[in-house]
């Protein structure tokens, strides 16, 4: 490639701005947080007594340890059981290659561009005549079922790639169907059995709408959803609601520059996938 | 072999589905053709609230504002990944380019929620977005960007460019480090500008991936709902109401349940409609 001198320092100012400009609103939230609780700061100054108190009177006023719990307990609700569900069917419709395997794999595909409004209105009914409304089992079963076309999707992706020689192997062992599954295929499909669980982790935690609509209780939502909650009461403390959104997005940006990789990849395949 | 007894494997997977997706889009269409407050007696109306949706000129802007939140959170962003990523690959392959593929990624990652909340602060009267543009002279260009009736729309659409713009740019980038290099090369020989690579060599390779980006990015601006939420509730007016709170404020706010599930339909509808010939454009190419 030829580059010249113009094109590489222009190329890196570009590099540079953008970056400056995705950074900055964190920096500006940050710099806010700090300020005396009520007071209305610049966008961007450091505040002359920076008041780090503030981050433990959001931590307490925005009940941190409640909502940690409950969205913790959401991600268990739903996680492990599509994880599990999804690599079954996925096993099914993609290796055993049983009856109506592709009619299967077709009706999930329908749902995986479905916008979760088009169906919210039923499924706030429909949780209401199971007695769930406002319990997080009203946001667990939807977006167990939510996950499903890409669950089921990714999971059948992988399995279609395994070679057949593996289960007749297994097979004249005498292994059964469940011996398959459990034993030798799980072990080998990890790697796209965790992606899986990073990516719907995330997008549990960050689930909005359903919480606002399943439960009125903002310590019994997700993070997003009570984050949403605290905009609401603290709109016109805007050190305060800095310091608060600030404690809410910490946990999944540490997960982020923990498993970067892996979350990275798992991002792109599922979009490149879908 | 165990051609009917695997069914049970998918029984899990298939009752969720069905009771949480499939029998829920059915109550959709059915209440679509409803009059109903939500809790009394219903009315069968037929299509009129199709009709309404269709006709009736606050709904309809509704809808269009969907279709101009395209802008930012589709074209902006792809185009602007297809240069940022091109640029990472030319200029700067060390570590700047590892770490502003780092940085542009974290809008992606935290709640849609957040970016709402940090950008209705940046966007504010007393913002940072203000802060700078006084300082650089355009103090009289600056105010409430979120409240303003113009200005709303592309107010919010700039969160939504801000948050997509580093998935596009990864996903572009992926596809880009799978294209032969000695394309390049011959393109040199025959005297190919920086400009010529990128159309006849760069553009057509990452079909696939471009289609999948557009897929993605057109998806998040016509189901938009937790940024717009938070950061101006549809406001001012109805100027930067999008479908999805439309929907939402319809049913649980103004107790019309029919008219906003014949909105649902025409917003699944309308998705399918822009996802599918994107989807058969860049795969019939490519594949």
């Amino acid at each position: 490639m030829i580059i010249t001198r113009t094109e590489a320092w222009s190329g890196r100012l570009l590099l540079v701005v953008l970056m400056v400009v995705t950074i900055v609103p964190f920096i500006s939230l940050f710099t806010t947080a700090l300020h005396p609780s009520g007071s209305v700061p610049p966008g961007l100054s450091w505040p002359a007594d920076p008041q780090w108190g503030n981050f433990l009177e959001a931590f307490d006023q925005a009940h941190m340890d409640a909502l940690l719990t409950s969205s913790v307990l959401i991600v268990l609700g739903v996680v492990p059981v599509s994880v599990i569900i999804a690599t079954m069917a996925g096993f099914a419709i993609g290796h055993l290659h049983i009856r109506g395997s592709s009619f299967l794999f077709v009706l999930f595909l329908l749902g995986l561009t479905l916008p979760l409004a088009g169906i919210i209105i039923p499924l706030y009914y429909l949780a209401d005549n199971l007695h769930i409304l406002d319990t997080k089992l009203a946001i667990i079963l939807p977006l167990i079922g939510l996950y499903m076309p890409f669950g089921v999707f990714w999971m059948r992706a992988h399995f279609v790639n395994m070679p057949h020689e593996l289960s007749e192997a297994a097979r004249v062992d005498g292994a059964t169907t469940s011996d398959l599954l459990w034993k030798i295929h799980v072990p080998l499909a990890m790697p796209a059995i965790s992606s899986l669980a990073i990516l719907l982790s995330v997008w549990t935690w960050n689930q909005f709408l359903l919480a606002l609509v399943m439960v009125q209780d903002p310590l019994e939502r997700t993070m997003a959803g009570a984050l949403g909650a605290f905009q609401g009461h603290y709109a016109t403390n805007i050190p305060l609601l800095s310091a608060g959104s600030l404690l809410i997005l910490t946990p999944t940006l540490i997960v982020f520059l923990i498993f970067q990789r892996q979350f990275v990849s798992a991002l792109l395949q599922g979009s490149l996938k879908g | 072999m165990a051609s009917w007894s695997g069914w049970l494997y998918v029984v899990p997977a298939l009752i969720m589905y069905v009771g949480f997706v499939l029998v829920p889009l059915a109550m959709t269409v059915q209440y679509s053709l409803l009059r109903w407050n939500g809790i009394g007696p219903s009315t069968f109306v037929g299509i009129d609230n199709y009709a309404t949706v269709l006709t009736d000129p606050e709904l309809v802007g509704i809808t269009l504002n969907a279709f101009k939140l395209i802008i930012f959170f589709s074209v902006i962003p792809v185009t602007l990944g297809l240069l940022v990523a091109s640029v990472i690959r030319r200029v700067a392959t060390g570590s700047l380019g590892a770490i502003a593929r780092t940085v542009l990624f974290l809008p992606q990652v935290i709640p849609l929620v957040a970016a709402g909340i940090v950008w209705s602060w940046m966007l504010s009267t007393t913002g940072l977005v203000n802060q700078v543009l006084s300082t650089i002279g355009l103090g009289g260009i600056t105010r409430s960007w979120l409240a303003d009736f113009g200005l709303a729309l592309p107010a919010v659409g700039v969160i939504g460019a801000w948050v997509l713009l580093g998935l596009c740019t990864i996903l572009l980038l992926t596809g880009m480090s799978k294209i032969d290099v000695s394309l390049y090369e011959s393109a040199r020989i025959d005297g190919a500008t920086a400009w010529q690579e990128f159309r006849h060599i760069t553009v057509p390779s990452l079909r696939y991936e471009i289609g999948v980006c557009i897929t993605v990015t057109v998806i998040a601006s016509l189901a938009a709902f937790d940024a717009i939420y938070i950061s101006t509730l549809g406001g001012p007016g109805t100027t930067t109401t999008v479908p999805s709170l439309e929907i939402y404020r319809l049913a649980f706010g103004g107790r019309q349940v029919g008219l906003a599930s014949a909105l649902a339909v025409v917003l699944i509808a309308l998705v399918l409609l822009a996802v599918l010939p994107i989807q058969r454009l860049t795969r019939e190419e490519s594949r």
